[in-house]
């Protein structure tokens, strides 16, 4: 059994927060889950999926986070508790969806989680999608420890049904890939079933509706003020005539520097876990009594922007201090020390001495960057497309995924990179103020999520560039998650249909289509020239699986490639050009570490001197 | 009850998302307070992965520049590049198996000698245990169990709450049944090992 699905309440676990949060939703009856999946909130939607094997659970891998909120909307406006999970760039896609079923509202609750990335250590921007909750008028929540994690999760769904709206749960990377201790409770059983009672005055949004929807919101989120007012989500701490209001995982460092600094009898906290609508009455009757005032949140200053207004509306001068010089950062994330030292610093309290060691005569460590896998197919794609376009001047846009490691040298195959799906889209644009030659990239799962909509344009409008689709047979870089291309007969799941690329492709109008297998350069070479040479928009599906992948399925075969030294003339061109990770060089000499080598033979094909070759059982 | 803080650094693959993971159950079973945070994702892709373990009644999860009180590496470059965690009071335990990274193959950097690692290691902080724990690993029937050496070594410190018996109990319930026994082997050799430093 799923461990998730333990049903011992009382029993102690170590969970990590993304686990939690999904047993949040186990234990508050969840019965309808979707997600496109985004790191750092990966692992919610895959033990969704696992957990929906085996019981009652819905879950779906939607084809990217705007369907994922559509069909979780519909489910709730039926009355199911439902939840739809994504990274914080995800709600940019789901956003028209999102902005529009505040207004309409929800039936059984519905939880949609964000999972912010600050310092973006798996992300393209670091967005505080606190914002969208008060763009759209919604609830917001925020836990600050894994284990509150999974209770938030639960009163969440409370909460919507009691508003009648959706509720935005907001995690940081910190509560999601943070590890601690969580005590069971008691399992409510899901309702799958619903019905959805006709109502078009509430569900069908022409403008004559919409008007009076817009009131209603209003009023809810009225409503949602003064339940946040009394939650104990929001709570008051310690003692003294310092405050510190705080959101997150903050919470924990604001909670260790005072202890630190001997100062929890000095500064009061206010811990905002429901943060949207902001608690008026409760914020005021916190900063009224104090001497001044730190706001403690990572991102953008939400809270302080608030809290500042509350004090202007009451008349209140007394110094609040968050963002700005010897303050905190909009950027990255937060650090136990950094807000102990700021602590210290704006309530002139006595710091805690730096004990850290000198690193003094410490010589610079080689980098050690993400890298393409050995065996990745990606990188043979991309030596196809340079050896194709040797001479002509190019440019790479490409998209979000495994591949967009290409960038780095030898490789350096992408030039651009905004949001998932964009390499289609940027395409045309390059290509028609530029004289350059454009070929771009996007991986199966990118392009089903919103890269085809870019290239349908691009036929419509008549552009002209080259779309090279790295289909690796599955959503490779959060963890081999499925989509609509995947064979899920494979996977080990039935009941599934799988979509041809290039079936999709040719029904889009593009009327150069070709597929390649790339472990074979030579003839991938010649297939992309071809596409490239092409007077228009043509399209080069990539067909091979992802190693890791492959390796899971148990398809790899034990062949290994390795260096004859007597043939080896040290030219260099394996690592030089497609910077294989399984290859080192030791003594001078070129060596493949046999751990590594996945056998692809890629490196084999391009040795001038045919030094490279297989091992021998 | 006291504060300890843990950094384990490796390099993706070498398991230390697994040796963290019963640190945390070893800590569960003995009812002592534990947070964990790990970086996923890109990193993943054979880059550094870190994770730190606080115990005791602190909250945070993520452990400060200067702030570890001991310090475990998983490969000797990464235990330099790391250094700045430690403080003069660190116990640094650290795998002199090198494992250099790419950029090394493509010129564009100098993989550091054994001896400067060891040295700095030994000069800045207050404990150095440096080993081969590949070697150990391989001797206790499985080269993938350095993250198990280097658990025994980190245990023999003394320098975190956690006995012995939990871990090996966590050893036996939380890692695969094909590998019990060579993890339970490999914990005893690293903690044998540390014995001698």
């Amino acid at each position: 059994m799923h461990k998730l699905l333990t049903d011992n309440p009382g029993q102690k676990m170590l969970m990590l927060g993304n686990e939690a949060i999904a047993r949040g939703a186990i234990e508050a009856g969840a019965a309808f889950t979707a997600s496109y999946p985004g790191t750092p909130s990966s692992e919610i939607s895959l033990n969704f999926f696992q957990m929906s094997k085996e019981s009652d659970l819905y879950f779906e891998y939607s084809i990217n986070e705007k369907v994922s909120v559509e069909v979780t909307a519909a489910a709730a406006n039926c009355g199911v508790r439902s939840m739809c999970v994504m990274k914080h760039v995800g709600m940019n896609v789901a956003a028209d969806a999102l902005m529009t079923l505040a207004y309409i509202g929800i039936k059984g609750g519905m939880v949609i989680l964000t999972a912010d990335d600050p310092f973006m250590f798996s992300s393209q921007n670091e967005q505080d999608n606190r914002y969208y909750a008060k763009l759209a008028g919604l609830p917001l929540l925020e836990p600050s420890s894994v284990a509150e994690a999974k209770e938030m999760t639960k009163f969440a769904f409370e909460l919507s049904e009691t508003l009648g709206e959706p509720v935005i749960l907001r995690t940081t990377t910190r509560i999601n890939h943070s590890t601690g201790v969580v005590e069971l409770g008691e399992i409510k059983a899901p309702v799958t079933k619903g019905e959805f009672i006709r109502d078009p005055m509430r569900c069908v949004t022409v403008p004559a509706v919409s008007r009076g929807l817009h009131v209603k919101l209003l009023a809810n989120l009225a409503k949602a003020e003064e339940i946040a007012c009394t939650s104990p989500l929001n709570k008051v701490e310690g003692t003294g005539t310092f405050g510190v209001i705080v959101n997150g995982v903050s919470h924990s460092y604001v909670k260790d520097g005072l202890a630190d600094l001997d100062a929890t009898k000095r500064v009061k906290i206010l811990r905002m876990g429901f943060a949207n609508p902001l608690p008026k009455n409760l914020v005021h009757d916190f900063i009224k009594g104090c001497e001044k005032v730190l706001i403690v949140e990572e991102g953008e200053p939400f809270m302080e922007e608030a809290v500042k207004a509350v004090a202007q509306e009451n008349g209140l001068t007394l110094p609040i201090g968050g963002k700005g010089e010897g303050l905190f950062s909009r950027l990255y994330e937060f650090d136990p020390k950094m807000v102990r030292n700021i602590l210290a610093s704006y309530f002139e309290l006595a710091p805690v001495a730096s004990q850290s060691v000198d690193l003094a005569g410490v010589p610079d460590i080689p980098n050690r960057p993400p890298n393409l896998c050995a065996g990745c197919s990606h990188r043979a794609t991309f030596y196809a497309v340079k050896k194709a376009t040797e001479g002509m001047d190019v440019m790479f846009p490409s998209d979000i995924g495994c591949y967009t490691l290409g960038f780095m040298p030898p490789l350096s195959t992408g030039d651009f990179v905004l949001c998932m799906g964009a390499s289609t889209g940027t395409s045309a644009g390059f290509s028609t103020v530029t004289d350059k030659k454009v070929i771009s990239f996007v991986g199966d799962s990118t392009f089903f999520h919103s890269g085809l909509m870019g290239l349908m344009n691009a036929v419509f409008n008549k552009h002209n560039f080259t779309l090279v689709i790295l289909d690796n047979r599955v959503t490779a870089m959060t963890g081999h998650q499925p989509n609509p291309g995947v064979d899920m007969d494979e996977m080990g799941f039935t009941g599934y249909n799988a979509i041809d690329i290039e079936g999709l492709v040719r029904a889009a109008g593009v009327k150069h289509v070709s597929v390649i297998r790339p472990y074979n350069l030579k003839k991938s070479a010649k297939t992309i020239k071809e596409a490239v040479d092409f007077n228009g928009v043509s399209v080069v599906i990539a067909k091979e699986k992802c190693t890791l992948y492959a390796k899971s399925l148990k398809q790899l075969t034990d062949k290994k490639f390795q260096v004859d030294p007597e043939k080896c003339k040290n030219h260099r061109d394996c690592i030089d050009t497609i910077a294989c990770p399984a290859f080192t060089v030791e003594n001078g000499r070129v060596r493949i570490i046999q751990d590594m080598c996945a056998g692809c033979s890629i490196c084999a094909q391009i040795c001038p001197e045919n030094a490279i070759v297989p091992v021998k059982k | 009850m006291d504060t300890k803080r843990l950094i384990i650094v490796a390099v993706g693959g070498q398991g230390n998302l697994l040796a963290s993971h019963v640190l945390g159950e070893a800590a569960l079973i003995q009812g002592i307070p534990v947070h964990m945070s790990e970086i996923h994702g890109m990193a993943q892709r054979g880059g550094v992965v870190e994770s730190s373990i606080v115990f005791g009644d602190a909250e945070s999860t993520i452990i400060s520049n200067g702030e570890a009180d001991v310090f475990v590496s998983f490969e000797p470059s990464e235990a330099l590049r790391a250094l700045g965690r430690c403080k003069k009071e660190t116990v640094t335990i650290t795998n002199l198996s090198p494992l250099p990274p790419f950029t090394v193959a493509l010129g564009k950097g100098v993989y550091p000698e054994i001896d400067t690692v060891t040295t700095l290691l030994a000069e800045k902080t207050m404990r150095l245990i440096a080993f081969d724990a590949v070697k150990l690993a391989e001797e206790a029937g499985n080269a993938l169990s350095v993250n198990m050496v280097l658990l025994g070594a980190l245990i023999q410190t003394g320098v975190l709450p956690i006995t012995s018996e939990a871990i090996c109990e966590a050893i036996a319930t939380k890692t695969k049944k094909a590998f019990v026994e060579t993890n339970l082997k490999a914990f005893e050799l690293g903690f044998a090992e540390a014995e001698k430093h």
